[in-house]
């Protein structure tokens, strides 16, 4: 009985072969997009860790030497043999063919963690590595060195730009630099009782573990995409929902039939779940693979964007991991559920006697449209009240969540609302019968159009949370990196020399002075600052008072930064004590990213006055012709090339960056709208069928099938323009949750949000484009449908 | 990153350690191999060989505090060779690690160092002798007295031993087959340390006493193709006889054993393949493997017949290369201590 | 006339050579089995479909070898169908599926379109839905619809095959009174001698043959 009720149940799918590839292309899709934004994300962070960790800058404490670049090696064996577990390093550059190298040399054998040589593989000879040498480089590095590599050069594309790795050995014989070091490593962990290093090695400086400010902003950026991949998700959801509903109401005759035959319910409704399961796993599969390639083909574009953004390095080739597969098998398996659970209670709920006729399918009726619409304005209204009220990461989510789906649930009404408005004012007869046409079509629609909403508007908040983060983070360049040189001296006995020696040679100069300190409970970082016209003009605030930087000049008021005013709870015109210095009132606030510390800022004479003994051994250095006083410094003044930074260079690296987050950011609208595009394909065919009959009558009367099929396609276009015209607001709803609720929540600062018509212009026109491509097909069949069938509609025998 | 140079490390031909015995070649690729019949020469061969491929310093002590607890404790430093030679400085091929271990009856501490040798940071001399590898030492005048010291991020230990008896050689006067096919090493062990000293545990500082047992030996193609894993037995009895025994596993489920009795004046007798006999009679899972810590233990000649049990049966040795070692307790036709080695269990 | 359809069995030959004349203001009944080939001949007429050979004149106009644009032309304003079932448009209202056709062919006018509706007794229910209503009742917004468009010709295939035999003799006589008031002839394909002999002649057809 249970073969011949799956037969039966099973056959469905095979006169309606469309709605099954609808089913699992749906899920599949919708897989694909979540686990190839998952997939990007956990290799870019894999390999971004891995990168970092290569620097080993920013997890590990590290040696220095107080004077001078290099140690002996000797100071690396006397501290092992101390017991402290420290690992060497030596870095310098060499000449390749077409540019300069940074050389990295490290000892596998005692790097502590996850540093290492990155990309020794089995293919690799250890042997060869330690004792005749191999360099590791990313392709770009290993061409730039060319035939003038020292030692056999392997490409590896999880080195870090411009860095080729090797053994410490042989990077003292490229550099001729035999037995000297740059640096030590510190584990984190070390044996107990050691002998204390100021003891040891007087010569060396401890420089602790870096906060790692591009983590923040990376992990800001993964954040986004990982709700962009949800968002993508759920997209796909609502064409699987619409699919599966659709299957079960077309369905209903027959499970009334099999019951009536004698199918215990419980079978029927135990066959149905069995049956979704194996296409959900089924239609999981195709789609993790899918994401595999999705991410593939999208890979090189974020690797190049964190590779740039943090000069981490994001391996070029990608694995099929595990808990890709997992997480991806997991997703469709409970998204095929939750998109079933309404048909399959239906079913399970239907009385034995009930009409067996398919009804109009979901929502179609106007009960169920007037349910929906009172779910919206619940979701809505939950959404305000998390927005004005609501707090925490998880709270940012729902807001997100309410929002969406509220706005979703919303689209049935506003549709039915707009396309009436329109049939009113429309005069023509055909007008008139479109318009109402149009409006009695919104319910089979309204799924594929809930799809076009939420992928749209997914869009324009990505796009514009992505466009206000690389605006801000220009902004924020331009202040920090305003000086183009940057100076740093090793010896505070040189500063008043070098002060001298900058002021009589450049445009300003502005000495770097900080100390960290504790101001309101808040570990923060206070700066003594020569304001100028640096200050005065590169620096914007978030929030300020009349002339802030004239009262920080004369030591009445500090300038703090935004973190810091959110942690002490303080804004412009409030008063903060800092230290010995004394009461200050906050003139004005300032940006500042990625920094766990708090940023106070207080003029040169206040800070000196409390702290005469603090030499500045920075110096931020404004030049016209930067290039030329970094040549005088060097050649004329005796500074090493090593103690000046040109910022401009960072700058302008940094900025060429965002442009290619763009890359990533274009590639994924398509994609989602392809799936949006591909949900109102399949609403449209399957309504082909139920069409005829609606279509026939006006044949009948003297409509040519050509324009019918050319008013189907318009009717696709101006549903999803008016689809386009909530989801703009929805989307920059949506950024603004994300960029003023979730990254606040998530990281403690604020993104300014900027608006960008013209994208908006362009993301529209492609929803447009992506509808009108989407219905062209079912348009070209209604065209081409033989009269014969048009007339079986009328047919006495129908 | 360093799990992945280890299981380089792991794969290189020559590391017996590893679990993966299967890996490790079998061919000779320039490095010397054992003969039988070759004679030793001391203080030198206390020292490193450095045309054999894989070479240990491999010591365990039973002690005691004051009021009787038992401890044991492992100080093992090896040599791996990836090209038979020696070089000053950062090329030479000679890599060392070491593995230092306190086990109490609810505690195992464990550490491990990686150094590579020309460089000063590990190696062996013999005149004085000394072994080290970073602040880890077995430093003596000679190899008769000897100060041992290691520590951990959770433990230290510093001992003085003290030899009351002879070097003595295992199978063919120091020349130890490992399997049916020939297989070799030379093999010699100082099993009469007296050992006094301190551990530094968690808790505090312990004053100990006891015995300690140190195994030398080095070859470059220590094991056939089909052995998968060892079990590695030192025991020393209330009688003061000592007995060293090992079962070395093959795929097929069969065992190659080898034993040597030593008798308390030092007197040795070397038993073949099959006269000693070692069957697991419990096993406990650590560290997701199924290790026997419960042994019956017999060689009829000598009417042995005891049951070995760990101290600690979590004593595994979560090391890069990890494998079990602990102090054992012996009952049955003899009383005694001794320390259990097994590896290859996945 | 002839017409043949590709059939699971092959070609099936439906109409093989038939020759009908109406005049203006007749009534025709056409009657046969299922399958005579009724349905298909009154398609032909209707510019519905495309005849294989023969002619067809309607108002004097060669319809035979109109494209599809003529066609719909001729469906707009020349010729009106009334079908036994899904005639109306679901998604207008009753008045404006009757204004529908009449506004298509340009000749709506407000006046008969009223008069139609009361005739037809379907002033009450103007501004619903065609779901809302019986099937007499959509039955007589059809031929309302047919009628105000004021086509020369009406066809009506089996008009009241749906509908009971009370109503359905009702909605005849509304109907015929109304086709003879515009002065339109009117073809009706039907199997009930009762509705047959309403009209001025009969016809029968027989496997594609007049008998």
């Amino acid at each position: 009985m249970t073969w011949a009720a799956l037969t039966a149940l099973l056959s469905h799918w095979r006169r309606n072969r469309l709605q099954f590839v609808a089913l699992i292309f749906g899920l599949a899709l919708a897989t694909a997009l979540w686990s190839g934004v998952q997939a990007i994300n956990a290799e870019a962070r894999a390999s971004y860790d891995a990168a970092a960790a290569t620097l080993g800058e920013s997890q590990f404490d590290q040696l220095v030497p107080r004077a001078g670049e290099t140690m002996p090696e000797d100071i690396y064996v006397l501290l092992r043999r101390a017991g402290w577990l420290v690992s060497p390093v030596i870095e310098g550059r060499f000449d390749g063919d077409t540019g300069r190298v940074r050389l990295v040399g490290l000892d596998p054998l005692t790097a502590p963690g996850a540093i290492a040589p990155v990309g020794l593989d089995g293919d690799t000879d250890l042997g060869a590595f330690l004792t005749t040498g191999v360099l590791f480089a990313n392709a770009e590095t290993a061409a730039r060195i060319g035939e003038a590599a020292p030692v056999p050069v392997v490409v590896d594309a999880s080195v870090a730009p411009g860095v080729a790795l090797t053994d410490v050995g042989i990077a003292q014989g490229i550099l001729q630099a035999e037995g000297v070091l740059s640096r030590l490593i510190v584990a984190r962990t070390q044996p107990m009782g050691v002998t204390p290093l100021e003891t040891l090695v007087p010569e060396l400086v401890r420089q602790p573990a870096q906060e790692a400010g591009a983590d923040r902003l990376t992990d800001s950026f993964h954040l986004n995409l990982t709700a962009f991949g949800l968002l993508s998700f759920a997209v796909g959801i609502f064409i699987v929902h619409g699919t599966i509903a659709l299957a079960f109401e077309q369905r209903r005759s027959m499970v009334r039939t099999l019951r009536a035959l004698g199918v215990p319910l419980r079978t029927l409704v135990g066959l149905m779940i069995g049956e979704l399961v194996l296409f959900a796993v089924l239609a999981g599969a195709l789609g993790v693979v899918l994401g595999y390639g999705i991410a593939a083909v999208l890979l090189p574009n974020v690797a190049a964007t964190l590779q740039g953004l943090y000069g981490a390095s994001v391996a070029g080739s990608l694995q099929l991991r595990a808990d890709w597969w997992l997480s991806g098998m997991a997703i469709a398996v409970l998204g095929t559920g939750f998109a079933a659970l309404g048909a399959l209670w239906k079913i399970a709920t239907m009385p034995l006697l009930a009409s067996a006729r398919p009804r109009a399918w979901a929502v179609a009726s106007g009960d169920s449209a007037r349910r929906l619409a009172v779910c919206a304005a619940a979701l809505l209204i939950a959404a305000g009240a998390i927005a004005i009220w609501g707090q925490g990461l998880l709270m940012g989510f729902a807001l997100l969540a309410c929002l969406l789906v509220g706005a979703a649930f919303l689209l049935p009404g506003f549709l039915r609302g707009v396309v009436g408005l329109a049939g009113h004012r429309a005069s023509g007869v055909v007008g008139q019968w479109f318009w109402a046409d149009t409006r009695q079509q919104i319910p089979g629609m309204s799924l594929a159009l809930m799809a076009l909403l939420l992928a749209t508007a997914a869009n324009v908040g990505v796009s514009t949370m992505v466009s206000s983060f690389r605006v801000t983070f220009v902004d924020f360049l331009d202040q920090r990196l305003a000086p183009e040189l940057f100076v740093r001296l090793e010896d505070a006995a040189d500063s008043a020399a070098l002060e001298t020696f900058l002021i009589a040679n450049a445009r300003e100069v502005l000495p770097l002075m900080s100390v960290e300190i504790e101001v309101e409970d808040v570990p923060s970082d206070l700066f003594g600052v020569r304001v100028g016209d640096t200050y005065r003009e590169d620096w914007l605030f978030l929030a300020d008072t009349a002339n802030a930087w004239n009262r920080v000049a004369q030591g009445d008021a500090a300038v703090v930064s935004e973190q810091f005013a959110r942690r002490a709870g303080v804004w412009i015109d409030d008063d903060i004590t800092i230290g010995a210095l004394g009461v200050f009132p906050v003139a004005a606030i300032v940006a500042d990213y990625g920094n766990p510390l708090g940023q106070i800022l207080v003029s040169e004479q206040a800070f000196r006055a409390q702290f005469p003994d603090l030499i500045p051994l920075q110096f931020g250095v404004r030049s016209d012709d930067p290039e030329a006083l970094q040549r005088v410094l060097v050649e004329t003044y005796g500074l090493s090339e090593g103690a000046i930074l040109n910022q401009a260079r960072v700058k302008a690296f940094s900025v060429e960056v965002f442009e290619r987050t763009f890359t990533i950011t274009g590639a994924l609208n398509v994609l989602t709208l392809a799936v949006a595009a591909f949900a109102i394909l399949m609403s449209l065919l399957t309504l082909a069928a139920i069409r005829v009959p609606q279509l026939a009558p006006v044949w009948a009367l003297g409509l040519t099938r050509r324009s019918l099929g050319g008013l189907e396609v318009v009717r696709a276009v101006v549903l999803a323009s008016v689809t386009t015209v909530l989801a703009i607001p929805l989307g920059l709803l949506l950024a603004w949750v994300l960029l003023s609720f979730v990254n606040v929540e998530a990281f403690g600062w604020k993104l300014p949000m900027y608006l960008f018509p013209g994208h908006y212009l362009v993301l529209s026109g492609f929803a447009l484009l992506a509808a009108g491509l989407a219905a062209l097909w079912p348009a070209w069949r209604l065209a081409r449908t033989p009269p014969s069938d048009l007339l079986k509609v009328f047919a006495n025998d129908r | 990153m360093i799990a992945r140079v280890l299981v380089l490390l792991m794969l290189w031909p020559g590391l017996v350690m590893a679990q993966g015995f299967a890996g490790l070649g079998t061919e000779a690729d320039g490095f010397s191999i054992p003969q039988r019949g070759a004679a030793f020469d001391f203080p030198a061969d206390h020292g490193p060989h450095p045309d054999y491929r894989i070479e240990w310093w491999y010591l365990t002590a039973n002690l005691e505090d004051a009021e009787g607890r038992p401890y044991g404790v492992q100080w093992t430093l090896f040599r791996s060779a990836l090209a038979p030679e020696t070089r000053e400085g950062w090329q030479d091929p000679q890599i060392w690690f070491a593995h230092a271990a306190v086990t109490t009856s609810d505690q195992h501490l464990v550490a491990e160092r990686f150094a590579r040798g020309g460089i000063g940071q590990a190696g062996v001399g013999t005149d004085p002798f000394e072994a080290w590898i970073d602040d880890w030492q077995m430093v003596g005048p000679d190899f008769d007295n000897l100060r041992l010291t290691a520590r951990g991020a959770d433990f230290a230990y510093d001992l003085g031993l003290t030899a009351t008896g002879p070097v003595i050689f295992h199978g063919d006067d120091g020349y130890s087959v490992k399997s049916a096919q020939g297989q070799a090493s030379y093999y010699y062990s100082q099993p009469y340390y007296d050992v006094a000293g301190t551990l530094t545990l968690p808790d505090g500082a312990v004053a100990v006493t006891g015995q300690a047992w140190l195994d030398r030996e080095w070859s470059s193609q220590p094991l056939s193709d089909t052995q998968t894993g060892w079990d590695w037995f030192s025991l020393s009895f209330d009688t003061g006889d000592k007995m060293m025994g090992f079962l070395l596993r093959d795929e097929d489920g069969t065992a190659f054993s080898s034993a040597t009795w030593i008798a308390p004046d030092g007197t040795t007798t070397a038993y073949p393949d099959g006269a000693f006999r070692a069957q697991p009679l419990e096993t406990h899972a650590v560290a997701r493997r199924v290790v026997p810590t419960r042994w019956a233990v017999q060689l009829p000649d000598r009417d042995v017949d005891v049951t070995v049990t760990a101290l600690n049966p979590n004593a595994w040795m979560a090391v890069s290369i990890p494998y079990w070692e602990g102090p054992v307790l012996i009952e049955g036709s003899h009383g005694g201590r001794g320390y259990l080695e097994m590896t290859g269990y996945e | 006339m002839r017409k043949s359809y590709p059939g699971a069995e092959g070609v099936v030959e439906v109409l093989r050579g038939v020759d009908i004349d109406l005049a203006a203001g007749g009534t025709l009944a056409l009657t046969g089995e299922s399958g005579s080939g009724k349905s298909t001949l009154l398609h032909l007429i209707g510019g519905l479909d495309v005849a294989d050979g023969g002619t067809i004149r309607v108002d004097g106009q060669e319809i035979t070898g109109l494209d599809d644009t003529g066609r719909a032309a001729l469906r707009r304003s020349t010729v009106g169908v009334v079908f036994q079932q899904f005639n109306l448009i679901p998604s207008l209202t009753v008045e404006a599926n009757i204004a529908f056709q009449a506004r298509l062919a340009g000749v709506a006018d407000a006046g008969r379109l009223a008069h139609l509706a009361q005739a037809l007794g379907l002033t009450p229910h103007l501004s619903k839905y065609p779901e809302a209503l019986s099937g007499g009742q959509q039955q007589r917004v059809a031929i309302a619809r047919t009628l105000a468009a004021q086509p020369k010709l009406v066809l009506a295939d089996e008009p009241t095959g749906n509908l009971d035999e009370a109503t359905a003799s009702d909605v005849l006589d509304q109907m015929l009174k109304l086709v003879r008031d515009t002065g339109a002839a009117l073809l009706v394909v039907t199997h009930s001698p009762a509705v047959a002999a309403r009209m001025d002649r009969q016809v029968h057809l027989s496997q594609g043959r007049l008998a």
